[in-house]
């Protein structure tokens, strides 16, 4: 439990680190936004007004503080180009980015998971081989290049997609239907890494003297790889797949561009090339948010399944 | 002795693959800066959406410029950029991780904590941002990857700098009064190559990656400048009357990073057996 308080706290201080830096970031761009919004109504009175508005003015540390409370309390600033609250253009695609990144994972998990065990049991076979090599391709395979491999296959040659993208308001199956491919395109490389790891932990593992104790005492194979050496082999594969999070949604803004789900990469590319700063700086942190949570949750997991990790990372 | 068998273990399978696949692309990218079949720029160098044949290898485009040429070009931006990249990213990273291993101390402390923080962005948001600050273009490109790639440079040679800091031969170096400069480059930065030469390569592919990735979403290589990236979004417009366009130029980012992926594949594989071994 204490170990679990620490664990936020680093959470929160890396947070506010992070949301700072991109702040100030965002404050050092050259130009003026004001001058910008209003074009050819400009008076230096309206320009003074919008800016208290939109909370350019006073020190830095305190536009900082006053951002950062909105950000928590949901109220994000205002759009430069929209003229909307960011959290309401933010609002209407943080679902299906989330829901991608979701299906993503899971298909992650509920694949390499059976694969590397898999490959593990057969280790040395031709399976195995076979399976090692076709991991190496698919690693090369960059996802929006499968994303496109995808919609030229399925919906030029077999035109099984839709051609549009269906909102989950409209057909909740369809949505998960439209999800699918671009789910696939993501992780078929990080679950070619993940079999990947797990095969070589696992082999470390299935080395070590505790699993010949377990055989002896009359363990078969697969007794002594679920119930002994799967469990020391997991931890590293859990930080690894929440690493895996952060390029899930680094590589999702791509892939939502080939298939073009709204969702919060379309609206960051807008936003740079508008250079609507407010909306990008939310989008920026928000996606932060989610890739260091991916990581303090991993690190609890490890913690409940690995005692050791429990007593200071001591080893 | 160690020369003649460099490539002869029977592991490296891998190793010469690779190295095969990258040399053949090189060498074509190479050739591509100097002389290519047609003028990739040219228009109509063939019928618009020629299929591939012999004298269109990859076929053409909708305004019937010759993919093959237009690739090869692509690849040659990409390869620029991938390699100045990981040049900045390398050399800045092991300076900093190389300092900081070997001397540690609060300075070491202070940077590895930023170093955590970095390492939360994606890698792609965190070149985004910095390309929304610098502004478009290849030079621009190459700055935001190349600094993007720093701390994990930084973090895999602070690691090995560390392990070797209290080696036997680095302390008699030290007892005969080598400066440290001297023990860092010519006594411990050879003995890192098995660490960081697979980082090389690793970095080198997600270098590829991203700049074709920014390329796709237009907000890295800008045209006149060709990019493989470039010419797969705008390969996408024309899937159902061309999809050689997509294919070709996708194919070749794939074998561009495979090749790099197998001498990188093959390096730890041997890494590993030499391990063992001991």
């Amino acid at each position: 439990m204490k170990q679990a308080l620490k664990k936020l706290g680093a959470f929160l201080l890396t947070m506010v680190i992070v949301s700072f830096v991109t702040f100030l970031a965002f404050q050092l761009i050259p130009g003026d936004p004001v001058t910008h919004m209003l074009g050819t109504s400009y008076t230096p009175e309206r320009a003074d007004a919008l800016r208290e508005q939109l909370g350019l003015k006073g020190p830095l540390l305190v536009r900082y503080w006053d951002w950062l409370r909105g950000f928590v309390t949901g109220a994000m600033g205002t759009s430069y180009s929209y003229n909307l609250p960011v959290s309401q253009l933010v609002g209407e695609k943080v679902g299906n980015t989330l829901a991608l990144n979701a299906l993503t994972f899971v298909l992650i998990v509920a694949l390499s998971l059976p694969i590397g065990l898999f490959t593990v049991r057969r280790h040395g076979g031709a399976a195995d081989r076979c399976l090692t090599v076709v991991n190496q391709v698919i690693m090369a395979v960059p996802p929006f290049f499968t994303g496109i491999l995808f919609t030229w296959l399925f919906s030029v040659v077999l035109s099984w997609l839709p051609g549009k993208f269906i909102e989950f308001s409209e057909d909740p199956v369809g949505y998960w239907q439209c999800l699918f491919f671009p789910a696939l395109a993501l992780a078929l490389p990080r679950i070619a890494m993940t079999v990947r790891m797990l095969r070589s932990t696992l082999l470390e593992e299935l080395h070590r003297d505790y699993v010949r104790t377990a055989i002896s005492r009359g363990n078969d194979s697969r007794a002594a790889l679920y119930r002994h050496a799967l469990k020391n082999a997991l931890p590293p594969v859990v930080t690894f797949l929440a690493q895996t999070m952060a390029e899930i949604v680094a590589s999702s803004i791509v892939v939502e561009q080939v298939f073009s789900i709204p969702g919060l990469g379309r609206l960051l590319l807008a936003s740079i090339n508008s250079s609507d700063w407010p909306v990008v700086q939310a989008i920026v942190v928000l996606l932060a948010l989610w890739v260091m949570l991916a990581g303090t949750v991993a690190d609890l997991i490890n913690q409940r399944i690995d005692p050791r990790l429990r007593l200071g990372g001591a080893k | 002795m160690k020369k003649k068998t460099v490539l002869r273990r029977k592991s490296d399978g891998y190793l010469r693959l690779g190295l095969a696949i990258t040399g053949i692309l090189t060498a074509l990218i190479l050739v591509g800066c100097f002389w290519t079949p047609y003028d990739p720029n040219a228009l109509s160098s063939g019928a618009p959406f020629t299929p591939p044949c012999l004298s269109h290898l990859f076929g053409t485009d909708h305004f019937g410029r010759d993919i093959f040429s237009r690739v090869l070009k692509g690849g040659g931006t990409t390869l620029l950029v991938a390699v100045s990249t990981v040049a900045i990213g390398g050399i800045a990273g092991t300076l900093i991780g190389a300092l900081t291993g070997y001397f540690g101390g609060i300075v070491d402390e202070g940077l590895m904590r930023l170093n955590d923080a970095m390492t939360a962005f994606p890698s792609i948001l965190l070149a985004l941002v910095l390309i929304s600050l610098l502004g478009y273009g290849k030079s621009n490109l190459i700055l935001a990857l190349g600094l993007v790639f720093i701390p994990s440079f930084a973090r895999v040679s602070r690691g090995a700098f560390a392990s070797c800091r209290d080696k036997n031969y680095i302390q008699s170096a030290r007892l005969m009064g080598a400066s440290p400069g001297r023990i860092l480059l010519v006594h411990i930065l050879p003995n890192t190559a098995p660490v960081l030469l697979p980082a090389v390569t690793i970095g080198f592919n997600n270098a590829v990656l991203a700049e074709a990735s920014m390329s796709y979403l237009s907000i890295g290589v800008q045209p006149p400048d060709a990019s493989l990236g470039y010419m797969l979004s705008e390969s996408q417009g024309y899937l159902a009357s061309a999809p050689w366009y997509a294919l070709c130029t996708g194919g070749f980012i794939v074998l561009l990073i495979l090749g790099v992926g197998l001498i990188g594949e093959g390096l730890q594989r041997r890494q590993r057996e030499s391990g063992s071994r001991r």
